[in-house]
This record gives C-alpha cells, structure tokens and sequence, in this order.
C-alpha cells in the first residue's frame, strides 16, 4: 500500500528525529484501536449477516457466531427482486461512470490546454456548480423527467435514463474540476515533440494525454461510482411505480417493517450493497489517494 | 490559481502575426480552430449540466413563485403566481425556523466532527509505522465505502431499541437505564446518533486530503524547525498549519456541502424525519412538503432557500480565510 511505504520519519543522518520516539508505541497502540473501532461496524454489518435469526433477534448480541448460515442471504433473493435491483444499480453507477469518464476528460482538456475567449468564466462556472445543493433540484427535475419521458421513455420517469442522466450532469463539475490539475500537470513539450511527430490534437488528446491521466481518471471514476450507487433521493423520487427499475438503496428499505424490522436481511442485504464499492476501493486505493492529494493540490 | 486562470498576454505575440477575429492569438494552432475545438469538446458536458442543472435551477426559482399544488402538477388547475407568497409564508411559519435551526445546528456538528476526527488521525498516521497506518487507512476506506444506506443500517441496528449491541454494552457496563433505551425517539439523540454515521462515513476524506498534505511537507523544513529547537507544538502551529491551510480549506468546505444537505441518513435513521418531525432538515423538509404533501411550489422555496444559504456560508467561508492573509 503506497499511502503507507514510508518508514518512520529520519533526519539526515538516518537517525530517528528526537522527539518521536517516547510516544510512538502508544500512538501505535492507538492507532490500532481506533482502525478497530472505525471498521467495527462493518464487521457487525457482515458478522449480523452470517448469523441465524435466533441470534440476531437476541437482547444479548455476541461479537461472534458459531454457526454461521447464508439464510439471510436467500431471503433477501427470494423475497424481494434483489438480483434485479443489483444489476439496476450496476448498470446505472456503470453507465455514469464510463460517460464522465469521457466526457469530463474532454471538458478537462478544453479547459486547461485551449485558450480561448470565456474560458476563466467557465471555470469559475464549474467551481459554483459544485456548489449547487443538486438534492434541492430534485423537484424540478421530477417535472423535467416527466416531460422527457413523453418524448424519450427511457430518460423519463420510472426508468433508469433518468437516474443516469441526473447522476451524470452531477458528477461532471467536481470531475473536472478533479482532472484539471491532472490535464495541467502534462508538460507542454510533451504536446510539442507529439505535434512535431505530426500527431494531431486529437491523436495527442487520446493516446498521450489520455494514459497519462489515469490516476486522475480512476480516482474520478470512483467517486463518480459511489455517487450514482449510493443515491435514494433520486431513486426514490423518478421509480415510482415501475418497481422492477429500483435500485439497490431503496430495496434494503423494504426489510424495515413496523412489525419488526428483518434485521438478518437488512444486514445482508447491505453487505452486498457495499461490497462492490470495497472491491472499487481497493483495486484503486492508491490511485484515490493520489488523485485526492493531486485534485486538492491543483 | 490566479496565474494559471489568466490568458496568455500579448505581448507574447511577435508584431505583424496573424491574429484572430479577437485580436487574440492563441499559444497554438489557429484561433478559430482552437476555439472551435474547445467548444466541441465542452459541448456533450456543457449540454448536460446547461440541461439537468441550470435550467432546473431557474425552474426551482419559478415553481417557488407559484402555488403549485396536486391539482396543477396534473394540469387540472390553472398556475397561480404567488410573487414572494411561498417565502413569505415559509418565513412565517414556526417549524421553518426549528428546521434552518436543526440544519445548521447538525451541518455544524458534522463539520466540526469529521474535521477534528480527519486531522487528529491524519496526524496520527503521519507519525507511526506501516502496519498500524495500513490498518488504520483500510479501516477508513472501509467507512468510507460504506453507502450511505448501508451505513445507515448498521448504525441503527448497533443502537437498536432490544438488539443492539451499544445498549447491551452499556447495560452490561452498569448504566442500567440504557437497556431497552431507544435512541431514535429524543430530537438529541437522534441527531446525534445520525450525525456519529455520517462523521464516520465522511472523516476518510478529511483524514486522506490532511495526510497527503502532511505528507507533502519537505522533511527538511520539519527538522530545520525542530534544530531551531522549535516544540512539535510550535512546529505545528507555526509551520505546517500554514502550508496546509488551503488542504483545510477544501476539506472544510466540501464537509460543509455534503453536511448541509443531507438526506439519506436522516431519512433512512429517523424514518423521513423523526417523530413529529423533530429531526427534519431543510432537504428532507423540502421533500416531504413536495412529494408527500404534494405542495411543489412550498418544497421549491425551501430548495432555493437552501441554495442561496449554502452559497453564502460558502462564500463567507471564502472570505474569512482570504482575509486571514493566506491564500486560498
């Protein structure tokens, strides 16, 4: 893991900086505990998941289980359209992420490598548009949505062109705004020596300029990612009576009832909410951190 | 970022060069051509977000205007222009207040929380080995994956009424009255058990931006202090504070705009709201007054007092640590 390749902290000499050793074991010590507390509710989520139903509707709650059993899990498939809800939610994170890919690459680099008349008014634009509460549109854009759907059913309400369509325009500000230090950051000789190779602007913007951004583009594409997968606002406002286009967020919800709440499948079913966003997290970590650090830098 | 964000001056431009329409010529390629590729390139995003984000915004302002009930959401009234009357009826109304006073009060909680959480173990990190950093960044990464259903969820079901843990802890640890205490039915607890969710779920942020930031200080301005015979609390204070302010910045600012409107957490932990209400905030105010109320043009006015309150915290915030003398 790259965020933590580092030794400790030496002088020039080599030697350990004074000052830091006394206390280092029990910031250590610390440090391990608190990294247990932060991941213990995750651990509860996936351990109360694995557990029976007489354990986990039990007023004395233990930390492990001996007898673990995937019942959760059938229950969730089989009661609620969970499979489908899954590859709803699959299919609209995917779509959003592999369109601002592209499309906030494209408006990255007009952005950094163009001159042109407006071009300070624009950023200026983007910068407020991160800004705008996107959850107070959400009445606007359920008529807007209605009204498409008139016109192109799929972008319409009750289908999940209209998730697409808000997540997308949402995650395109901070996206470029995010890949701009990236784009900035390849030297303009590059461009030269490309031009004097007679690569033209396009050629360049694809094969060089596009690789080169890469840890800018993942780590882009991973908050663009749990953005889309973690919305209900939007889900729950644009799929009202189309069910079987539900999205993951709002089926969970389905196990809470006033008779007394599933806690088995609510567990379950989040752990497989969330392991998706584990799996994107951990292939990428390295470059979310580095793309953070190089987006704040910039 | 001023610098970067200026035009390339002309002088740059030998005399008797070609120019563009504008006068301007640009660093490379034809004036026109440049431009022309600009604009196709900006297009499909500026389409979008002209589309899906600016015109809604002015339709916000419009719907907040007008009496926009069931009845003319299905086109069986007529539209009734009410100027300022949705403002003036917010304003007037006790709830609002206890709503913008819950927002603020629990935005500020949040804030503050991720923020002092992020940097203490930013902090920590920066000064321990590999295997308790890696530990404590998977354990992170891992809160911050979490979707916010999902993390909603757990949370509940750790502070549940008869299952949770937290009770059974507690109880077990001799505070008898915490058995079978139910933490959703108080404002206070409530809020705070939501706002504990969403410090978790957002200080991996902070703690990320605050470490590369830390990260990024040459290690030879670090030890030049400490020769100096500066303390680690005056190094702090005097040397890496500054040059982290504008890391602080972007954290404090992206806390506040994700905390201001939340809406998942709230809604998912105190079940649309709380009882009675008590846990509402502006978003999901202005949710249950559209959606469930079906009154648009109220849940508008909430929406764009939301924005513009959002706006100018931001830009007060802005100015405030401009004005400090560092830049931003």
């Amino acid at each position: 893991m790259t965020i933590a390749a580092r030794g400790p902290k030496r002088g020039v000499t080599g030697r350990v900086l004074p000052g830091k050793r006394p206390g280092r074991t029990l910031a250590e010590i610390a440090t391990v505990l608190v990294a247990a507390a932060i991941a213990f509710p995750l651990y509860w989520m996936v351990l109360t998941a694995f557990k029976p139903a007489g354990q986990i509707q039990s007023t004395d709650p233990r930390p492990w289980t001996l007898s673990p059993t995937l019942e959760n899990f059938r229950q969730v498939f089989t009661v609620d359209n969970f499979g489908r809800y899954f590859l709803n939610s699959v299919l609209v994170a995917g779509v959003v992420v592999l369109v601002s890919l592209v499309l906030s690459f494209l408006a990255a680099v007009a952005l950094t490598r163009f001159r042109f008349r407006g071009r300070t008014v624009l950023l200026v634009m983007i910068l407020v548009a991160q800004m705008v509460p996107v959850e107070a549109l959400t009445i606007p854009l359920f008529f807007l949505m209605r009204s498409v759907g008139s016109v192109a059913p799929w972008f319409g309400l009750n289908h999940l062109g209209s998730l697409v369509l808000v997540h997308l325009a949402f995650s395109l500000p901070f996206a470029i705004w995010m890949l701009r230090g990236f784009v900035a950051a390849v030297p303009a000789e590059l461009e030269e020596a490309a031009t004097l190779d007679g690569a033209g602007r396009f050629r360049f913007t694809w094969q060089v300029l596009f690789p080169l951004v890469a840890p800018g583009l993942v780590a882009m594409s991973v908050l663009s990612f749990i953005h889309a997968w973690n919305d209900f606002l939007f889900a729950k406002t644009f799929i009202i009576s189309a069910t079987e286009n539900q999205t993951l967020p709002l089926a969970i919800l389905v196990f809470f009832k006033p008779t007394g709440n599933d806690w088995g499948a609510i567990m379950a079913g989040s752990t497989l909410m969330t392991i998706p966003v584990l799996v994107f997290f951990v292939f990428v970590q390295r470059h979310l951190v580095s793309g953070i650090a190089g987006a704040v830098k910039a | 970022m001023t610098a970067e964000l200026t035009t390339e001056p002309d002088a740059k431009n030998p005399p008797g060069a070609p120019t563009t329409r504008r006068g301007r010529r640009p660093s490379r390629g034809s004036g026109d051509g440049q431009a022309r590729t600009a604009a196709l390139y900006l297009a499909p995003a500026g389409i979008l977000l002209v589309a899906v984000m600016a015109y809604p915004l002015y339709q916000l302002v419009q719907l907040s205007l007008y009496e926009y009930g069931q009845a003319q959401a299905s086109g069986g009234a007529p539209l009734e222009f009410l100027g300022l009357g949705n403002y003036t009826a917010l304003l007037g109304d006790g709830r609002f207040w206890m709503v913008l006073l819950n927002t603020c009060g629990f935005a500020a909680v949040c804030v503050l929380g991720s923020l002092a959480v992020g940097i203490v173990l930013a902090v920590l990190a920066s000064r321990v080995r590999w295997l308790p950093r890696t530990l404590l960044f998977l354990a992170a990464l891992g809160a911050w994956a979490t979707p916010a259903v999902a993390g909603s969820t757990v949370w509940l079901f750790l502070f549940d009424q008869d299952f949770g843990l937290v009770n059974e802890v507690l109880s077990g640890l001799g505070w008898q009255s915490m058995s079978g205490f139910s933490w959703t039915y108080d404002r206070f607890t409530a809020f705070a058990l939501v706002a504990g969710e969403v410090v978790w779920c957002s200080f991996p942020f902070v703690m990320v931006t605050m470490y590369a930031g830390i990260k990024a200080v040459p290690n030879e301005i670090v030890e030049a202090a400490s020769l100096d015979g500066a303390s680690a609390w005056r190094t702090t204070r005097s040397v890496l504070l500054p040059m982290l302010r504008p890391l602080l910045v972007i954290a404090t600012i992206q806390s506040i705009i994700w905390d201001f409107k939340i809406f998942t957490q709230i809604y998912v932990m105190t079940d649309g709201g709380g009882i009675a209400g008590q846990n509402l905030v502006l978003n999901v105010y202005a949710y249950q007054e559209a959606f469930a109320g079906s009154n648009y043009g109220m849940g508008s006015a909430i929406g764009v007092v939301m924005t513009v309150l959002l706006l100018v915290i931001t830009v007060i915030y802005l100015r405030v640590q401009r004005g400090t003398g560092e830049s931003t």
